[in-house]
Order: C-alpha cells, then structure tokens, then sequence
C-alpha cells in the first residue's frame, strides 16, 4: 500500500491550484455576463455507498448545483466563495486555522454564518467541491491527540524548515498538530504502530518502554481519533509501510473507535485517504474479556442497540473477526476497559497480552490464542 | 318614519315615567344620550341647508349633586337651519312635536330626542332651558323656556327679541342637566370622533368640564346629497298609520287615496290593487271601518305586484365622503370602501355602506376595531348584538388572508329611512336576513379588496428582501472570486443585478 510518497510540499501546490480554479470559474463565469454555477457530489445519505474494493465510504453519482441565480443558494454560494479565499489565504501564508475561527473570521467580511454549524457546513462544501480534506487549508479541529517513538521528521512550517526532532524527546508525546501533520518522514527505527484508545494507558506504554520492547511508534487517539491523526496514522502506514495495531476498550464504541481509523466514517465519504484499510483492531475483544477473565460491567441498553447498529454496519462485513466478537458480546452481555489487565498487575498488558495478541496478528492470525 | 301632526298624547307624562327606554338610563349614560341628541338635531339643521355644519359644545361644572353625580350646563351651538320663532317654543317644550307626514332619512327617529334630553335636565335640575336661534331674516329671538310636563305644553318665561346686525344662522341651546361625565367621558369623546367620521364635512368642537379642548376639523366641504321627502311604501305601513291617514285624509275614493298617500302606488298600481283586494275604487275611505282597514293592511302586505321603494329618500355617505371621513380619523395604510345598491326590508329602504381600512392608526389588538353608523349616528353600546358583528365573526377570514390580530378597522354605515334598531336606545341593529344579506355582501368586498393589498404589499416586501439580497452578495462573490483567481479587474455585475430587478420592476 506505500505505494506513494507524498510530498507535503507538492501536495500544497495541488491545494493551491484547486482553490484557484475554482475562482476562475466563477470569475469567468460572472465575467461572461451569467450567474455563476457550481456542481459537486451530492453529500445525501442516498448517496453515501460502502466501497468494498476501497474499504471506506465513497459518494455515488448524484450531484448537486449552486447557482448565484438562485435566491435561496446565493447566499451559501457567497459563503463558499469567501471560505475557498480564505483557505487560499491560509494556506499561501502558511497560516492555520479552526473552524471557530472559520466562524469569526467571516464576520470581518460582513459574511456572517448563522452558527458554528453552519459554517462548519460550508468547509465541509469546499472539501467536497476540491477533494481536498480542510486540514490541506490548514483548517484544524480544536482536539488534538499524540504520537510517541523514534521517528525523526523534518518540519515545513515557517521558522522550522530545515529543523528536525525525534519523535522520544517528549516523554508526554508529542502532539499531532498542523505542524507534525506538514512535516516530512525522515526516518524511523519503529515496525509497527500502536493505536491506543485512551491517554492513560498511552503513558503506561511510555513508561513500560514499549516502544523501546517492540519497536513501535505509541499513538493517543483521544477516544474517537481526530481526522488528522487518521490521516497522519495513513501516512506511517503508507509512507513508511509500517503495519497498524488498535487497542480500545472492550464495548462497542472502542470496537467502532478501531473501525473508523480503518475503514472510516460517512460523514468523510466525500474525501480519500483518511482512513488506513489495513490497520487491524487487536482488542480488548469481547473473546479477551472470556480468554482472560477480565473484571466486566453489564452491557446497558444502549451498547446492545449499539451492537446490533454495527452487526448491519456494511464496515463489519468485510472481516469475520467483526461479526464473531459482536456476537460473543451479545452472548457474554459484559463489557471491559483497557484497564481491566491491572487485576493481573501494572505491566501484566504490556509484558503478557500485548506481545501475544501482536504475535498471533503479525501472523495473520484472527483466531483464538492457543 | 312619521313625525306627524300627532294629537297632543300625554307624551311628556309617558316618557317622564319611562326614560329608560330613550336610554336615559343613568347618570353617566344619560349625560352622554344628552349630548348626542343635541348634536345630532344640531347636524340635521345644517344638513337640511346643505351647509357644512360648525358645531360647539360646552359641557361645563355648575354644582356637586350627590356623591357620584354632578350638576352640568350643556350649551350646543349651530351654523343649521334655525327655528322660525313660532316654532321654537313647541320643538324644545313638547314632546313628538313634529309637522311633516311624510318620510325621509334623518338622524332623530321619534322626534323626541332632543327635547328628551330637555325633560331630562328639567326633571333632575329644575331649571329652565335656554334657546336663541335665528335663520339669517333680521332678528334673533331668544327664549326662556320649561315643560308643563301632564299638560306636554311649553311653558314660556321669557322671550326677547334682538336686531341680526351679522346675519347670523343657527340655534344655540342652553341647559342644565345632572350626570357623571367622568365615567361618561370615554364614550363622549369616542361618540365625537366617530361622528367625525362619518361626518367628514363637519367641524366639531367640545369643551369638556376640566376645560380640556377636542376639534375635530373637517376634511372636504362637499356634502352628500340631501334625501327626498317621500310618502310611505305600501309594504311597511300598519294599521295605526292607516287609521290616522283616513282621519286626515282630503281624498274622497280609494283609488286617490292609494295614488297620494303611498310610495310608487300610480293609476294602475292603484286599480289593480284595488281589483286584487275586491275593493271598489270609488268607495269613500273615510267610510272605512276597523275591520276594512286590517283587511287592507292585509292586502297591501300581500300584493305582490308594488314596486320596491326607490332610494332617493336615502342620505348615504357615499363612498367618496366616507373614505374622507375614515381616511381623517384613522390615517390608514390602506382603505378600501364599497357602497351597495339599496335594499329593502319590510317595505323600508336601506343602503349598506363599508369602509376597511389597514394600519394607521389602528391598534393591534385580538380582534377587528368595529365603528357602526346607522343614518351617521355612531352606535356605541351593545356591539356584540349587533348585525354587523355577528356577519364579522360569521366570515370565513382566512379565505381572505386576513386575521383578526391584524391592526384592521371594519366601518359599517346602514341608511334608512326606519333603521331597524331593536330597542329605541338605538345602540344596535337587529338581525333581520334582508339586512344580514347586505352587510354580509359588502364585508367580502371590501376583503376582497384588502386582500389584493396585502397580497400586493407581501410581494413588494419579498421583492425588495429578494433585490436586497441579490445586491448583498453578488459583489461579494465577485470580489471573493477577483481575489481567488488572483485578478486585478472586478468584473461587472451590473448587468445581471439589473436582470433580477426587471423580474418585478413595477413593483418597487
């Protein structure tokens, strides 16, 4: 799959242009005398299909217009307009952005959204319109997660080019923020990487040297994990052809946490490579919870609602693994934390399970231990 | 109605025990039925002349009655007909005084109204009342008057005589009456402003105890046209106006009688009738006895051949003159007025006239602000049994776009030359189907109307928010896309701002 380099540099210029063409078209449009017109894929839940050979959510053929002619499009017309100047603004001067800021900077071209959601919707449109994901016009969500391990990177944001850091320096992590996202690959040490749902046991696994134990690269996901740590975790995969290990709790929700970091969500159905088709969720399946008689709580209602959800979920049909564990959960009607394995001692997950569970799936094994 | 020659009945007797029923009713209502008779009688003497009437009225203190009540003076002055002399002691000191037999619209029904209000300040005051009229000639006569009240006679006390040196014109009447006015206050003031209204020819002034001034000034000096005198219809007489026609009648046969005594009856009406009811033409109808007379009553009411009464017996306002009036004390956004053809009920003429108006000066409230005239007496008490308003909250509103939350007046004015009052208080108008029918005809028109307004005014608001928008954020797309595309030029939007416009520009 590491089939292409990405060049963070090439990969601006790409940005770039998309945005330019899109105002000349509506240049050239108003220019040519005629209310400017704009399509792009319809973003409906009609449209929304599963693509099995992508592994990830796609949109279909349906497509919508905008017209300027329009009374009732005019106005988020204009507002797409604004957003596509000011992402151009941001990323020609290399300056990031949020989409609160998004939400007050429009204010300033008397161009003001209604809400936060609204213009959150707007972003979303130019995304769809570029096929560009908004983290390309340096627009970032407010959550951040972190990353840990011995990868050097070289930054590309101004005042940094040119310098580089190893990725140990911080025993807290580093943060996985516009300017490790825009930084190049130098070099790595690591073979696999680690997913880890929670921050807890995210620092456990610094303090108990696992990075170190079996040469991995630590990621905080932050319980669902923000696009921009899917889309960097895609890059180690891609760039540096490192396998991608999930740990989540054991409920349904860890289990949908792995899910999106490999096959993605709907709601990103309009944009590629955010997801990492071939990382594989490692546990804490409900087969462990038995396996090591983890301490369990009862499934509530809505983790059984939310189990049968995932049982029609097409993500959950690619790999009999899903189908099994949903299944057991259903059967055992428990649930168990990461930090269940502390009845076993502090280091009992890092010295005894995770070895076995990467052992059994770096074999390509899905199976029961033993 | 007849406001005839009537034998001297002890009519000042009758109405001294029965006040209640000319609305003399209490204190603050008797003060406010006072002033509203005087002025009325006040405007008909202009009318009749066709002069704009120049009415002053002064109510002022004079002593503390009793604990809620006051004793005032009320002084009304005219520019109208004035009262020859002879005449002026009979009009303000008898009661059903009257001269004429013959029909046509006026203000007063009963012939009483004013010299009621007269007794009434007699009775509760015990003083006497004060005329001083001239009709232009060389002297004014001024008198000094009370009512023998079992005789029904004026009694005069004084009467003097002065040189007219300006030529002045009017009657001026001068009386004291016990009241409330500060309960009656609110009516008073509203009676003058709707009588404003539909008087838009008329300058109004009043002076109230506390001093306070009210004019109401008028708006056009153009006067409806003045009703025709005409004899009653063959459809709305009864026997007691037969009775007393046979009494006073000059015509020695049947046939003569029917010709001049009745409304649209000519010779062969006249024989055909006769024919119809097997009456001989040349009995004499004196000789008539009670049981002929009902028969012939009978007769006239079923007959179906009479022709309807003809309307020139009528004063409407006419749409012209209404829409002043209603368009001086309201200040409408929009006002829409219709006038029917007349009508009949019972034999009895009627025109129906309407006015809508919209905005303004109209409150917004939970319901339609109602104004009801009849004969250009506004109606004040006892709305929610009038005819009016049972068609208003009978239609069907929303089929019209309207709502009764909407700041919107309804003006109903009904001419007659009976209006059909259901009590002599004359506050409402009954319910009868001919009238209904009118009414109801002319409410959908004028709604009809209001809603073309408001649908039009809809349009024009969205056609401006629409040009407003398009005018926001077309040069915003264009600037947005100059700088995206990395352009020097603006390009020039104009062209199609103007072709969003030419979509409704007549309406802007």
């Amino acid at each position: 799959m590491a089939q292409k380099k990405a060049k963070i540099v090439e990969k601006k210029q790409e940005v770039l242009a998309g945005l330019k063409s899109f105002g000349n078209q509506i240049y050239s449009q108003l220019d040519q005398g005629i209310f400017p017109t704009i399509n792009m894929p319809s973003r409906s839940t009609e449209n929304i299909t599963y693509d099995p050979n992508l592994r990830q959510y796609i949109l279909g053929e349906k497509s919508v217009g905008r017209s300027a002619r329009n009374i009732r499009h005019i106005k988020p017309f204009t507002q797409l307009a604004w957003a596509a100047m000011f992402s151009n603004e941001l990323t020609s001067q290399r300056k990031t952005s949020t989409l609160r800021d998004v939400y007050y900077s429009a204010q300033a071209y008397e161009m003001t959204f209604t809400d936060q959601q609204e213009s959150n919707n707007i972003i979303t449109d130019l995304e769809t319109l570029t096929g560009f994901a908004r983290e390309d016009f340096n627009i970032f969500p407010e959550e951040r997660s972190a990353i840990f391990g011995d990868l050097d990177i070289g930054y590309t944001v101004p005042g940094y080019e040119g310098k580089t850091l190893n990725l140990t320096s911080h025993p807290d992590g580093v943060l996985i923020g516009p300017a490790l996202t825009s930084s190049e690959f130098i070099g790595t040490k690591a073979d696999k990487v680690i997913a880890i749902e929670k921050g807890a046991l995210f620092t456990r696994f610094i303090e108990e040297n696992v990075h170190n134990k079996h040469k991995s690269l630590l990621i905080s996901c932050g319980g669902q994990a923000p696009r921009q740590t899917r889309s960097f975790i895609r890059r180690l995969h891609d760039e540096l052809g490192l396998p991608v290990y999930i740990l989540t709790d054991g409920d349904p929700w860890g289990m949908h946490i792995a899910q999106v970091i490999i096959s993605g969500s709907a709601n990103a159905a309009h944009l590629r490579e955010l997801n990492t088709p071939d990382a594989v969720w490692s546990g804490v399946w409900a087969s462990d919870i038995v396996e090591y008689k983890l301490p369990t709580d009862p499934l509530d209602e809505v983790d059984i609602k939310r189990l049968y959800e995932l049982q029609k979920d097409p993500r959950y049909q690619n790999d009999p693994l899903w189908q099994r564990e949903i299944k057991l959960f259903l059967k055992i009607k428990r649930k168990a934390e990461q930090e269940a394995f502390s009845r076993y001692g502090l280091t009992y997950i890092v010295d005894e399970y995770l070895p076995t569970k990467l052992e059994q799936q770096s074999n390509g094994k899905n199976g029961k231990k033993n | 109605m007849a406001q005839a020659t009537f034998e001297e009945i002890s009519a000042s007797d009758f109405f001294y025990r029965n006040r209640d029923i000319a609305g003399l009713t209490n204190p603050s209502r008797s003060i406010f039925v006072a002033i509203r008779e005087v002025v009325e009688n006040s405007l008909d003497a202009a009318e009749s002349q066709r002069i704009p009437p120049d009415i002053y009225v002064r109510l002022s203190f004079e002593a503390e009655a009793t604990p809620d009540t006051q004793i005032y003076k009320l002084r009304v002055e005219d520019n109208g007909s004035g009262i020859p002399p002879r005449f002026i002691p009979s009009a303000f000191g008898q009661v059903l005084y009257g001269s004429k037999y013959k029909l046509k619209q006026a203000r007063g029904t009963f012939g009483l109204g004013g010299k009621m209000a007269v007794l009434y300040g007699q009775i509760t005051t015990h003083q006497p009342v004060f005329v001083t009229s001239s009709t232009g000639q060389e002297k004014i006569y001024s008198f000094k008057l009370m009512i023998d009240i079992q005789r029904n006679k004026p009694i005069i006390l004084d009467r003097k005589v002065i040189i007219n040196k300006e030529n002045w014109r009017g009657t001026i009447i001068e009386f004291t009456l016990e009241g409330d006015y500060l309960r009656a206050m609110p009516k008073i003031i509203e009676y003058f402003k709707q009588t404003a209204m539909v008087n838009p020819y008329a300058n109004l002034t009043f002076v109230d105890p506390k001093g306070r001034l009210y004019k109401f000034i008028r708006a056009t000096t153009t006067m409806p046209e003045p009703p025709k005198e005409t004899m009653p219809h063959p459809y709305g007489v009864d026997v007691e106006l037969l009775q007393r026609l046979v009494q006073i009648t000059e015509y020695s046969n049947m046939a003569d009688f029917l010709k001049g005594h009745f409304h649209r009856v000519g010779e062969i009406t006249a024989q055909k009738f006769l024919e119809f009811a097997s009456i001989n033409p040349s009995k004499n109808p004196k000789k008539l006895n009670h049981e002929e007379i009902v028969r012939l009553m009978q007769n006239l009411k079923k007959y179906k051949d009479f022709l309807p009464p003809d309307a020139s017996c009528l004063s409407p306002l006419g749409e012209e003159l209404l829409k002043a009036g209603v368009a001086k004390e309201l200040n409408p956004e929009y006002l829409v007025v219709h006038q029917r053809k007349p009508s009949t009920y019972a034999g009895h003429p009627f025109i129906v006239e309407m006015a809508m108006a919209y905005g303004g000066n109209i409150p917004k409230r939970n319901n339609f602000v109602i104004y009801r005239f009849a004969n250009k007496i506004p109606l004040l008490y006892d709305e929610a049994s009038d005819v009016s308003y049972r068609v208003i909250s009978a239609m069907n509103w929303r089929r019209y776009k309207v709502s009764p939350d909407m700041p919107i007046a309804i003006v109903v004015h009904i001419c007659s030359t009976k209006v059909p009052y259901k009590t002599v208080g004359k506050e409402f108008i009954s319910d009868r189907p001919e009238v209904r029918r009118e009414v109801a005809n002319a409410l959908r028109e004028v709604a009809r109307q209001l809603q073309h307004f408001l649908t039009r005014q809809e349009h024009v608001h969205m056609e401006k928010k629409r040009l407003g928008i398009f005018s926001k954020y077309l040069p915003k797309i264009a600037q947005f896309s100059t700088t995206l595309a990395g352009k020097d030029r603006v390009p020039d939007i104009d062209k199609l701002l103007k072709s969003v416009q030419k979509y409704g520009a007549e309406e802007s």
